[in-house]
């Protein structure tokens, strides 16, 4: 909401030397925040006065363009020039080239003087241009910023003015004005207007305020005026659509006349364009009191005006002349020819006002918010009335804004008012609010006396009856937002001011500091970074190409679609943090980061079966477990997501350090590092993935089965699609269950302190044999005195045979109660070969 | 320590000296004791020490003829020879100890390294500021007794707005600028605040309840220097008998002075959430600003609305609670100076890396 200060100070004490700023400073206090300040003078700055053209030569170019050398008086004949500044002549008539031709001699226009400066830091000087020294310019709308028109110069005639010659056209155009644009929250409707704004200037800085509404005497209804009939016939959760229905009449218009400057100046600081008389008034009259009102040509209606719902198929052509298909639950305004409006959003082209008008009907009437909120957004129209409409429009001023646009029709258009009034509807029943003495102090922690109470509501335009242990409260009529006495605790803070609010520490029981899973997840992404990776954030929106690469190990999962994404491509959400990551992979690439090792964790979506809830229960009330749970059912699985992607060098290369390259066993060995952080075993298998390498790629499982996810190398084919570097290595795991699957308590092994005997042996086995089956059947076959078991070394080639491969084991024994002999060992070593002999076909290589 | 020695020559060895001529034997200890001063570095000692103490030296051959001498003789004998290899073995002992603690001494000389070329061997990894912030924030809460509630991305309409007070066709609910779920009629959203985690933490749990819930939130906004469609939230929800805006105050006063110093302060100024009643726009007194200390607008706060404790099953007559949230975006940019959205979440590894695992 845009506020000329000028209008604020007609019903607030604001002080003369204020300005925006100075007036947003105070409005902030009372929760209006301040959005930006409207000031004609920060750009524009004089000597701009009103000058009469005195002579026009025309002088045709060798361009083609004629242009007029013009002689213009800038003072009143007889009167001395008193301004001295370079280029302005003495004799106060000033020669100026001026290219536009929609003037005659002796009309009076606006002259930006040598020294003044336009929009645009244009500033005025007199110049040689033409033949002439031009000493000044003879301004257009545009140019002066107060308009788009630049077909010509402001002949001022045509806005109704005949000022005298000299005065200061700025003055004169309302241009010393200015506006302070404050934010106003969806509850507080009654700020769409100056009368709130002023309202509230006067609570945040106590001083008296004057009621606009109480300013206008409304003329009695008699209930013959224009017939208007309410059939609602499809209330929305029952409430009428429309409950006031106030109908003027004002006959002997003149639509042409130029609409005052006061009130297009003031419009304009309102950031509403002038259009012509009657809707001007019309606006005026909304800004200052919040009530939208409509005026309708007489000449163009037929019969009654009826508000209802829109029939199937029904049309209208609305202002914009756009032809909008109706929805049944609309509300329109209309007549015996269909519709002429859709209530409170936008009227019909068909019986719009023009210059011909000479019978207006004026509508000032009271929707239900909820339509008029649905009506908008179904057809896009956010407009000043319905913005006012869906917050809330004080009910009791539709006759009183009816009346303002009434008498404003009558003083600025000639028009004469019927003295028959239509006020049809049902006064909403008062809202009454029991407030318990003592309420107020308890919620804001802080005491209020009773008179401190009584008079903010008092203020508040609120009634206040006491009663024993509290007040009774009606809330005003244009405060539809007040409702429960927790809203009137916060007015009551406010008035008194919410830097009075004490502040006091209270003690929470004791808490059990974080969660086992949340400290899981500490440690575990410490030491990711730890281990030399980075951690990054990447959006969840990825492409159904994306999701169907990494989303799943095979086949296609079914994921999130989004119904308003910001981009078509990304309208899914991720099944795989690995897309996104890679695209951040890619973006630290192309800045020249060429040894990555990125990871992040986040969330995944995976719909489940049912997807959502066909409703969805009411506020203010605790849905039944059942349906609690069909809420929860609803939702997709959302598991926490670890994923890495590592290319390039494992360091930087430096004098005295060779760095290795990232390969598979570095994804691998990250995703073990993890499950060593909270001490889960996993079991690693050849993994088949179709974002991976086919032969390089780990599938990770826990011990009971569940798989974790995957890691390895990237499948070349998608590195070479997505650009990457060859062998980029990735790793993605369901942190979730690597978290649940950690230990409650783990049990500590007895430490023998008897010396261990070392045993080496190497196995020649079938190329394809993972190692790690092998290592477990050497586990097996060693028995309880088999300490550790490694693989240090594989061998494949000359002395092995084709198809073979050694594979070399490093085992430990020791015995808990002994000193072990060799031959103790040894035949232990000898069951654990025998057992990958019968097993394997292992053979000893010796 | 020890340095390679390669086996030395047999020296020639000089004629032994009469056992019974004390000043021969004077004069081999001499000799003895002069090439073992001469002796230059463990090697040449080893050979100083063979040729006067080896078998074949002349104090060992003059030793072996003290066997050979007449019964009277021998006693007299053995006095010459006895202290006289005594006393080359000790100057050879400490010429020893000498020459190993020069060898040591150039050895620890000889192995200094230029320490300003070491190289980076291990990388060093980061964790993501705003995840550091995060937990930072969360630790204060954990200090102050609160818990820590975290809950689903993707959520049901009705936590995200209804359970919140937010009416079906008010214009609140599209301030939000959310993302929905298809299909629409699934009532599905992205959750658009932090808030739904406190009406599950208000289902979950018994009151007392005081919890913080940090997070990820979602809005239709286009990436630029100061909006992005993916950001990070905290709220933080208490919930028991006789809290007052008062209690909300000193909360918030005490967390922006463990987050921003002593100095560090909070103004309330009335505001709107559907949420709250009361409700406040909260600012901080940010002592370290850029520029000097100054207000910053930091969130929104207030006191729990009835309608959503109703909604919680909570007794709007019986409990009272306050809630806040602030963006942990925003709280980053200015409590780290980061000038510009985009690079928190473009995830340029210097960013984080700048960090490193503190913020």
């Amino acid at each position: 909401m845009r506020v000329p200060l000028s209008w604020l100070r007609e019903y607030a004490q604001v002080p003369g030397e204020a300005s925006a700023e100075d007036v947003m400073a105070e409005l902030v206090k009372v929760g209006l925040e301040e959005e930006a300040v409207h000031r004609p003078t920060d750009t524009l700055s004089g000597p701009i006065v009103v000058g009469q053209v005195l002579s026009v030569e025309k002088e045709p170019q060798t361009n083609g363009k004629t242009i007029n050398w013009c002689q213009v008086r800038v003072v009143p004949e007889g009167a001395e020039q008193t301004l001295t500044a370079d280029g302005i002549d003495p004799s106060g008539v000033q020669g100026i080239v001026c290219g536009a031709h929609n003037f005659v001699e002796g009309d009076k226009v606006v002259v930006t003087l040598p020294g003044a400066v336009l929009p645009g830091d244009f500033r005025i000087a007199a110049r040689k241009t033409y033949g002439h020294v031009s000493a000044g310019m003879i301004a257009s709308v545009r140019e002066l910023g107060i308009g788009e028109d630049h077909d010509g110069i402001l002949v001022l005639s045509t806005l109704g003015l005949d000022p005298e010659v000299g005065s200061d056209a700025m003055e004169l155009l309302g241009l010393y004005d200015q506006a302070a644009e404050i934010n106003v929250t969806p509850d507080r409707s009654y700020c769409f207007s100056i009368r709130g704004i002023a309202r509230e200037y006067a609570h945040a800085t106590g001083s008296a305020f004057t009621d606009p509404a109480a300013a206008v005497v409304v003329d009695p209804a008699d209930g013959a005026g224009y017939p208007v009939r309410l059939e609602d016939q499809a209330p929305i959760y029952g409430n009428a659509g429309c409950d006031r229905f106030v109908a003027r009449v004002v006959r002997g218009v003149d639509a042409t006349r130029p609409t005052p400057q006061w009130m297009v100046s003031r419009l304009r600081l309102a950031g509403i364009r002038s259009i012509s008389l009657p809707v001007d008034i019309s606006n005026y009259v909304m800004l200052e009191l919040g009530q939208p009102t409509h005026c309708y040509d007489v000449a163009k209606l037929t019969g009654d005006v009826v508000v209802r719902r829109a029939n199937a198929g029904e049309t209208i052509v609305t202002l914009d002349d756009r032809k909008r298909e109706l929805h049944p639950e609309d509300l329109l305004i209309t007549d015996a020819s269909g519709a002429i409006g859709i209530a409170g959003v936008m009227g019909g082209a068909a019986t719009e006002v023009s210059n011909s008008t000479t019978e207006v009907l004026v509508e000032s009437a009271h929707f239900d918010e909820v339509s008029i909120a649905r009506a908008r957004r179904r057809h896009k129209l956010p407009s000043e009335a319905s913005k006012r409409f869906e917050r809330g429009v004080d009910w009791n001023v539709a006759d009183v804004a009816a009346q303002r646009v009434v008498d404003l029709l009558v003083r600025l258009a000639g028009g004469t008012a019927d003295e028959s009034i239509t006020d049809v509807g049902t006064a909403p029943q008062p809202i009454l609010i029991d407030l318990p003495a003592g309420y107020a102090s308890e919620r804001i922690g802080m005491d209020f006396a009773p008179e401190q109470v009584v008079g903010a509501l008092t203020d508040l335009g609120a009634d206040v009856a006491e009663y024993d242990g509290g007040w009774q409260v009606t809330a005003p009529s244009w405060r539809q937002d007040l409702t429960i006495k927790d809203d009137l605790a916060e007015e009551i803070a406010r008035l008194v001011g919410y830097d009075q609010i004490p502040s006091r520490l209270p003690v929470a029981p004791p808490g059990r500091g974080l969660t086992r899973t949340q400290q899981q997840r500490r440690r575990v992404l410490a030491a990711l970074a730890g281990a030399g990776l980075t951690e990054v954030l990447s959006y969840p929106f990825v492409s159904m190409e994306a999701n169907d690469t990494f989303g799943a190990a095979e086949g296609t999962g079914p994921a999130v679609k989004l119904a308003n994404p910001l981009s078509a491509e990304f309208g899914y959400l991720r099944r795989s943090i690995l897309p996104g990551l890679i695209e951040v992979a890619k973006r630290n690439s192309s800045r020249g980061f060429r040894d990555l090792a990125l990871f992040e964790a986040g969330l995944v979506f995976l719909p489940q079966e049912t997807l959502g809830t066909a409703t969805i229960p009411p506020l203010g009330a605790l849905p039944d477990d059942a349906t609690l749970e069909t809420l929860y059912n609803g939702l997709p699985l959302q598991p926490l997501t670890i994923a890495a992607v590592f290319f390039g060098k494992d360091s930087p290369a430096a004098a005295g350090h060779s760095p290795r390259a990232w390969d598979w066993a570095d994804a691998l060995d990250t995703v073990r590092l993890m499950a060593d952080v909270v001490g889960v075993d996993l079991v690693i298998e050849q993994g088949e993935h179709r974002a991976f390498h086919p032969g390089r790629t780990a599938r990770i499982s826990l011990r009971s089965g569940e798989e974790l996810g995957y890691a390895g190398e990237l499948h070349p084919k998608l590195v070479a699609a997505q650009d990457l570097p060859p062998r980029t290595v990735a790793l993605e795991i369901n942190a979730d269950l690597l978290f649940d699957a950690a230990p409650d308590v783990i049990v500590a092994r007895h430490l023998s302190t008897f010396p261990a005997t070392t045993q080496d042996v190497a196995l020649v086995v079938d190329a394809g044999l993972p190692a790690d089956e092998v290592l477990a059947t050497l586990r097996e076959g060693a028995g309880e005195l088999l300490e550790e078991v490694h693989l240090f070394d594989v061998y494949s080639g000359q002395g092995i045979g084709d198809g073979r491969k050694s594979l070399a084991f490093g085992l430990r024994f020791r015995a808990t109660d002994r000193t072990l002999t060799a031959d103790e060992a040894s035949a232990a070593r000898d069951q654990a070969v025998h057992l990958a002999a019968e097993r394997h076909g292992a053979v000893q290589r010796r | 320590m020890s340095e390679p020695t390669t086996p030395a020559d047999a020296p020639d060895t000089a004629a032994a000296p009469d056992p019974l001529d004390a000043d021969a034997i004077a004069a081999a200890v001499d000799r003895a004791l002069g090439e073992i001063a001469a002796a230059g570095n463990l090697d040449e000692l080893k050979s100083v020490r063979l040729a006067h103490t080896g078998e074949k030296s002349p104090m060992s051959l003059a030793n072996r003829q003290i066997g050979s001498l007449a019964k009277d003789q021998k006693a007299a004998a053995g006095k010459n020879i006895g202290p006289a290899r005594g006393r080359i073995n000790q100057a050879l002992s400490a010429r020893v100890t000498e020459l190993e603690a020069e060898r040591d001494a150039r050895i620890l000389v000889e192995e200094a390294v230029d320490v300003t070329a070491a190289p980076r061997r291990r990388r060093a990894g980061a964790r993501h500021p705003l995840s550091i912030l995060q937990e930072r924030v969360s630790d204060i809460f954990v200090g102050m007794g609160w818990e820590i509630a975290e809950g689903p991305e993707v959520e049901s309409e009705w936590f995200n707005f209804d359970a919140l007070n937010f009416k079906p066709d008010h214009p609140a609910r599209e301030m939000q600028d959310t993302f929905f779920v298809e299909p629409p009629e699934a009532h599905l959203v992205m959750r658009t605040h932090t808030s739904p985690v406190q009406v599950r933490a208000m289902l979950e749990r018994e009151v007392p309840i005081y919890v913080l819930c940090p997070g990820k939130v979602f809005r239709t906004d286009e990436l630029d220097a100061t909006h992005t469609p993916v950001f990070h939230q905290f709220e933080g929800l208490a919930i028991d008998k006789g809290l007052s805006m008062a209690d909300l105050r000193g909360t918030l006063e005490h967390f922006a002075r463990l987050m921003f110093g002593d100095d560090a302060g909070i103004r309330l100024r009335p505001n709107y959430f559907p949420f709250t009643e009361p409700s406040a726009e909260l600012d901080i007194w940010h002592p370290g600003a850029k520029g000097g200390p100054q207000w910053i607008e930091w969130g929104g706060c207030g006191m729990v609305h009835p309608n959503v404790l109703r909604a919680a099953g909570i007794d709007p007559d019986v409990y009272s609670g306050f809630a806040f949230g602030m963006g942990i975006e925003r709280t980053l940019m200015f409590r780290n100076e980061v000038g510009d959205m985009r690079d928190m979440i473009e995830g340029d590894v210097r960013f984080s890396e700048h960090f490193g695992m503190e913020i």
